[in-house]
C-alpha cells in the first residue's frame, strides 16, 4: 500500500488563475494595454482620418463601432485613445506608489514623532475633495502628461502609505527582523531587504487597483476638457464629443466610456484576485 | 461633557482652523505660481502690456504676494471673500447661491447610497456565498468602476433620449422653480448617478463590517442562549457592525463633493462644482479661493463630526 499522496498546496500563480475573477480581469487589461501598444496596427484608420461623406454612421461591417461626427473611424479612436490613458495611469500609478511606499514603509519602521508627523500629512490630503485640487492645478498649470500624472500622484500617495505603513509596522517586530538587526543590518538594509520585500505582495495589489482609479480620474479630467486636446482622441474627450449627438448617433458616447469602464473593472478584479491568491486570509474582508 | 472629552474637542477643533489655514496657503500659492493670469481672459483676444499691467492693477495682483494674502485673509476673517473678478459680485453671495443645489445633490446621493448599501450589505454577510453575496460584489466591483459622467449620460440616453420619461438636464423647468415635481423629476438622474458610484464602498464596508462582528464572542453567546438568527444580527451584530460605517461615510465625503463636479457638470446642474469648473477656465482667483476654502471647511467639518459621533457611540474609545 502507497502512502496517500500529500494534498498540493497550490502556489500563488496557480491559485491567481484559478480564480476566475482575476482570471478575467487580466484578460480584460492585457487586451487594453494591448491596444494601446499595438494601436498603428491594429486601428483601422488613423484617428483623425475624416470623411464627411460618412458622418454619424451607425455600427456597421466597414466601421464596427460607427463613424463620429466628422466622420473618423469610431473603433481607431477609441484604440488610439487608450493610449492617452493608460499612459497617465501607469506614470501616476508608479509615482504614487514609490511615494507611498517610501513614505509609510519609513513611518511604519521608525514609529514614534516620524509615524505622527507623516500620517498627519497624510490625513490633510486624504480630507481634501481631490478632483478639486487636480483640477485647479491641471487648469492653472496646463494639462501635460506631466503635470496630470504628477498631480493625480499627489492625491493618490495616501492611502498607498497608510497600507505600507500598517504593514511595516506589523513586520518590524517578527523575529527575522530581530534577527537581521541582531547582526548588524542597518535601517536602510532592513528597511530594503526585508520590510519591503515582505510587503511586496500588498504594494502589487495596491498597484492594480490604483492602476483604475487613475484611470478614472484621467478620463474625468478630459470629460471637463483638460486632457488630451482634440483632434488626438482621450477616452474622455471622446465622450464630450458624443454627447452632443446622443440623440441621434448614441454609439459615439457609449463605447469609449465602456472602454473605460472595462479597463478599470479589468484592474480592479486583477487586484482583487491578486489579494485573494496572494493571502487566501484576506478573502472578502477588504473595506 | 466630561472634561477628557472636552479636551479633545477643542484639539481638534485647533487642528481644524490649522488645516484651513495651510490649504488657504498652499492654494493661495498655487494659484499666482501658475503662468499667465486673468486679464488674457478678462481682455480676451489681443492686448497690449499696458493693458494687462492696468487691469492687474486694479485688481491688486501688482502687490507682494504676501501683502495679497495678507489682505485676502484679513478680509476672510471677517467674512468677505472678496469679489468675483469676472462679474464683480461677491464671491460669498455667489457660493450662496449655488450651495443649495450641491446640498440637496449630495444629501440625496448619500442617503440613496446608504439606503440600499446597508440592507445589501446585510444580506451579502448574512447569507455569503449566496446570489446576495454576489449581488452585492457585483454592485461594489461596479460603483467602483464606472466613470460617473459616462453613466449619467447612459442613463440620460436610456431614460430621456430612448423612453423620454425623465428630463435631461437643469435643476427644473424654466419659469418653474418652485414647482416641487417639476423639480424631483429633474434631481432623479444627477442623484442616481452620483448614489450608484457611492453604493459601492458603503456596501463593501458594512458586509465586512457585519462579517467580523458575526464573529464576535457575544454574537455566539447570544446564540447559545437560545436567541433567533434575525435577532442576533439586528439586535446585536448589526448595531456594532455599524460603528465602522459612520466613519466611511464621514470619510467619503471628499470623494462625494468631489463626485458632484461631474455630475453637475453632466446634467447643467446649477452648483458649486460647476461654479469651481467655471471659476479656474477663467481665473477668477476670489471665486476659486473662496470655493475651495468653504468645500475644505466642510469637509473638515464632516470629519471632526464624524470622529465625535464614533466617541459617543463606541464608549470604548478614548480621546486623546
Amino acid at each position: 500500500m502507497t502512502a496517500p499522496a500529500r494534498p498540493e498546496r497550490p502556489s500563488a500563480l496557480g491559485r491567481l488563475t484559478r480564480n476566475r475573477r482575476s482570471l478575467i480581469g487580466g484578460v480584460a487589461v492585457v487586451i487594453m494595454i494591448a491596444a494601446g501598444g499595438l494601436a498603428p496596427a491594429l486601428a483601422p484608420q488613423g484617428y483623425s482620418a475624416q470623411s464627411l461623406l460618412h458622418r454619424l454612421q451607425p455600427p456597421s461591417a466597414a466601421h464596427w463601432l460607427g463613424t463620429d461626427g466628422f466622420g473618423r473611424d469610431v473603433l481607431s479612436r477609441v484604440i488610439w485613445g487608450s493610449r492617452v490613458s493608460l499612459e497617465i495611469g501607469l506614470v501616476a500609478t508608479t509615482l504614487a506608489l514609490v511615494v507611498g511606499t517610501a513614505v509609510g514603509s519609513v513611518a511604519g519602521y521608525f514609529g514614534g514623532a516620524t509615524d505622527t508627523a507623516i500620517m498627519r500629512a497624510a490625513d490633510v490630503f486624504l480630507s481634501v475633495p481631490a478632483l478639486f485640487l487636480i483640477l485647479i492645478v491641471v487648469a492653472l498649470f496646463g494639462a501635460s502628461l506631466a503635470n496630470t500624472a504628477l498631480v493625480i500622484a499627489l492625491v493618490t500617495w495616501a492611502p498607498v502609505g497608510r497600507i505600507v505603513r500598517s504593514e511595516c509596522l506589523s513586520l518590524r517586530n517578527r523575529d527575522f527582523v530581530h534577527a537581521a538587526a541582531a547582526l548588524g543590518a542597518g535601517h536602510a538594509r532592513i528597511l530594503g531587504r526585508h520590510l519591503l520585500v515582505n510587503a511586496l505582495p500588498i504594494v502589487i495589489v495596491q498597484a492594480s487597483l490604483l492602476l483604475g482609479q487613475t484611470i478614472l480620474i484621467e478620463s474625468g479630467l478630459s470629460y471637463l476638457g483638460l486632457g488630451a486636446q482634440p483632434p488626438l482622441p482621450s477616452w474622455g474627450n471622446m465622450v464630450v464629443e458624443g454627447r452632443q449627438f446622443l440623440a441621434s448617433a448614441w454609439w459615439i458616447a457609449t463605447f469609449p466610456g465602456l472602454a473605460i469602464f472595462v479597463t478599470v473593472l479589468g484592474f480592479n478584479l486583477f487586484g482583487d484576485g491578486l489579494r485573494d491568491a496572494s493571502d487566501p486570509t484576506l478573502r472578502g474582508h477588504s473595506p | 461633557m466630561e472634561p477628557g472629552l472636552r479636551t479633545y474637542v477643542v484639539k481638534r477643533l485647533g487642528f481644524a482652523v490649522l488645516m484651513l489655514l495651510g490649504v488657504s496657503i498652499i492654494l493661495f500659492t498655487i494659484m499666482r505660481l501658475a503662468p499667465g493670469g486673468p486679464e488674457a481672459v478678462l481682455i480676451g483676444g489681443e492686448f497690449s502690456q499696458e493693458a494687462a499691467a492696468q487691469i492687474r492693477q486694479r485688481l491688486g495682483l501688482d502687490r507682494p504676494l504676501a501683502l495679497q494674502y495678507l489682505g485676502w485673509a484679513g478680509a476672510a476673517l471677517r467674512g468677505d471673500l472678496g469679489r468675483s473678478f469676472k462679474t464683480g459680485d461677491p464671491v460669498a453671495a455667489l457660493i450662496l447661491d449655488r450651495l443649495g443645489p450641491t446640498v440637496q445633490l449630495t444629501a440625496g446621493a448619500l442617503v440613496l447610497a446608504l439606503v440600499v448599501a446597508v440592507p445589501l450589505g446585510v444580506l451579502a454577510a448574512v447569507r455569503r456565498g449566496t446570489i446576495w453575496d454576489t449581488l452585492g460584489s457585483a454592485v461594489s466591483l461596479f460603483g467602483v468602476s464606472f466613470p460617473s459622467f459616462w453613466l449619467g449620460i447612459m442613463l440620460i440616453l436610456l431614460f430621456s433620449e430612448v423612453f423620454h420619461v425623465l428630463p435631461p438636464s437643469g435643476l427644473s423647468e424654466y419659469g418653474r422653480e418652485s414647482d416641487l415635481p417639476a423639480r424631483v423629476r429633474h434631481a432623479i438622474l444627477p442623484t442616481l448617478t452620483l448614489g450608484l458610484i457611492q453604493m459601492a464602498s458603503f456596501m463593501r464596508f458594512t458586509r465586512s463590517s457585519l462579517l467580523e462582528a458575526l464573529r464576535q464572542d457575544y454574537v455566539r453567546t447570544a446564540r447559545a442562549k437560545g436567541l433567533g438568527g434575525g435577532r442576533v444580527v439586528w439586535r446585536h451584530a448589526l448595531r456594532n457592525a455599524l460603528i465602522p460605517v459612520v466613519t466611511v461615510v464621514g470619510l467619503s465625503l471628499p470623494t462625494l463633493v468631489g463626485g458632484a463636479v461631474l455630475t453637475e457638470t453632466v446634467f447643467a446642474w446649477p452648483g458649486i462644482g460647476r461654479l469651481a469648473v467655471g471659476a479656474v477656465f477663467e481665473r477668477d482667483y476670489p471665486v476659486i479661493m473662496g470655493v475651495n476654502l468653504m468645500v475644505a471647511a466642510i469637509v473638515i467639518t464632516a470629519n471632526l463630526l464624524t470622529d465625535l459621533a464614533y466617541c459617543v457611540i463606541d464608549p470604548r474609545i478614548s480621546y486623546r
